[in-house]
């Protein structure tokens, strides 16, 4: 992650859009939070590293606007979704691409720390430091990446107007990368269910997981929330909470870019993301299709084949 | 006719109007014996079929559901059935993921003069239904009264 030439880059793209999405410094150094940057004052405020965890790409659909966005890979798919889907216009949005080596996950730095208040955190190489009020405490960057970036298939942008910083290879092939979820699909049928029911339990429903979500664009329509269609009550049950996830999860079959936001965005620590990466886990296999990847596909369930190659006829059994 | 004289489980069937649901009718009027475990939501189509009626379905303890259309290529709306068939095979492989067994939950292509193959789909169906037993239930569904449940 390259902060000078990312500076470099704003600064020539600033002129032609209203408004450039970036990162800047939060309330500590290891929350930084996305600005919006509209002058070329602001530009030295502008922060990179791999605390930058958010999906800017999720401001795009409410900017009216030619705005540039900062991305990293997993965020540029969401812009080639959102532009497949017609909810931005390419020609509208300026993709600044940061090639990205994974981005930490606080929660595993706040564990590792106790919880401690961050008075300072750097970056030097594969190490991350953190400072407290009781110290230094060194970690190794490998040991606090998010899940989702220990199988990243895409660190370096889709999709990119300007690259700043040079390409990274993946760590991981298509194969491995939903291995996770082959591994829970060998539990038992009873397992699987008292593992959802026990996380489902811990569900406050906030909603912060549908909100972080740059592809839940259904907005004061959403059906968790009308009642007309009545589909959910209020009642924190957990029918309704159970209700609420499969939802989430259904409406995202094959749009889903696995950015983990929602899981970021749990307050109750649920592996949500994991739900939508099993759907997209078998979209790949029965349609051979992967969400943001190319403007030109469709998304699969937008379509179909009269012939299905992979559908086959089920027995009763 | 309930089941072989045992309880009676609750089979929730989404049925096109066209094909399926005629197909129904055709084997009431021919006088098929059929379990009576299967409550009928007749849809315009397979394709109005939103996957998420089924898992509302399972969720508010349904012990199977089974969604039935036009044969491919006979869709009176020419393509409702050629989605469905994309969305059912994703929510039939994605239910078990949150456990709920798959074998819970059939899809399948009826037309209006197949009497005989609903018949068939339909004991077949319940059959497996009742050797799979009544749906776990969820923790709440437990506190309904009996009357809500059974």
């Amino acid at each position: 992650m390259n902060l000078e030439k990312l500076k470099e880059i704003v600064r020539t793209v600033l002129p032609s859009v209203d408004v450039v999405v970036g990162y800047k410094k939060g309330f500590d150094a290891l929350h930084p939070v996305p600005c919006f940057l509209t002058s070329p004052e602001e530009i030295d405020a502008l922060v990179l590293n791999p605390a930058c965890v958010h999906n800017l790409a999720a401001y795009l659909p409410s900017l009216k606007n030619k705005a540039a966005v900062v991305v990293k890979g997993c965020d540029s798919r969401t812009v080639v979704q959102l532009a497949q889907e017609g909810l931005i216009k390419r020609e509208n949005v300026v993709v600044i691409g940061v090639p990205c080596q994974g981005t930490v996950s606080v929660r595993k730095v706040l564990s590792a720390i106790n919880h401690q208040p961050v008075i300072g955190a750097s970056f030097e190489n594969d190490t991350l430091v953190v400072k407290t009020k009781k110290g230094e405490t060194r970690l190794a960057l490998h040991d606090v990446l998010s899940d989702k970036c220990l199988t990243c298939r895409y660190p370096t942008p889709v999709l990119s107007d300007h690259l700043a910083g040079e390409q990274i290879e993946p760590k991981t092939a298509g194969k491995e990368a939903y291995q996770d979820i082959r591994d829970f699909d060998a539990r038992s049928l009873e397992e699987r269910r008292a593992y959802w029911l026990k996380e489902f339990d811990r569900c406050i429903r906030c909603y912060a997981c549908r909100n972080a979500c740059p592809l839940c664009v259904c907005r004061e329509s959403c059906i968790a929330e009308t009642r007309d269609p009545h589909w959910m009550s209020q009642r924190a049950t957990q029918n309704e909470k159970m209700m609420f996830h499969m939802i989430h999860a259904i409406h995202l079959a094959g749009r889903c870019t696995e950015c983990g936001e929602c899981e970021r965005a749990c307050p109750m620590g649920i592996p949500v993301a994991k739900l939508k990466k099993k759907i997209n886990m078998e979209m790949k296999e029965l349609f051979g299709y992967e969400p943001g990847i190319s403007m030109d596909d469709k998304p699969p369930m937008y379509t179909f084949k009269v012939e299905e190659e992979k559908i086959e006829e089920h027995k009763i059994r | 006719m309930s089941f072989v004289g045992g309880k009676e489980l609750r089979i929730v069937g989404f049925l096109c109007n066209w094909c399926s649901y005629g197909g129904a009718d055709t084997a009431g009027v021919s006088r098929f014996k059929q379990p009576t475990d299967l409550r009928i939501i007749r849809v315009p189509c397979s394709g109005r079929v939103d996957p998420l009626f089924v898992v509302k379905a399972f969720i508010s303890g349904a012990d199977g559901v089974l969604v039935s259309g036009c044969h491919p290529r006979d869709c009176h709306y020419s393509d409702g059935n050629f989605y469905a068939r994309r969305r059912l095979e994703m929510l039939k492989r994605f239910l078990p993921f949150v456990g709920i067994d798959a074998r819970r939950f059939h899809y399948t292509w009826v037309s209006a003069s197949e009497g005989q193959r609903w018949q068939q789909t339909v004991t077949d169906f319940t059959k497996v239904i009742h050797e799979l037993g009544p749906t776990p239930l969820l923790p709440q569904n437990k506190t309904l009264p009996k009357e809500a449940r059974a």
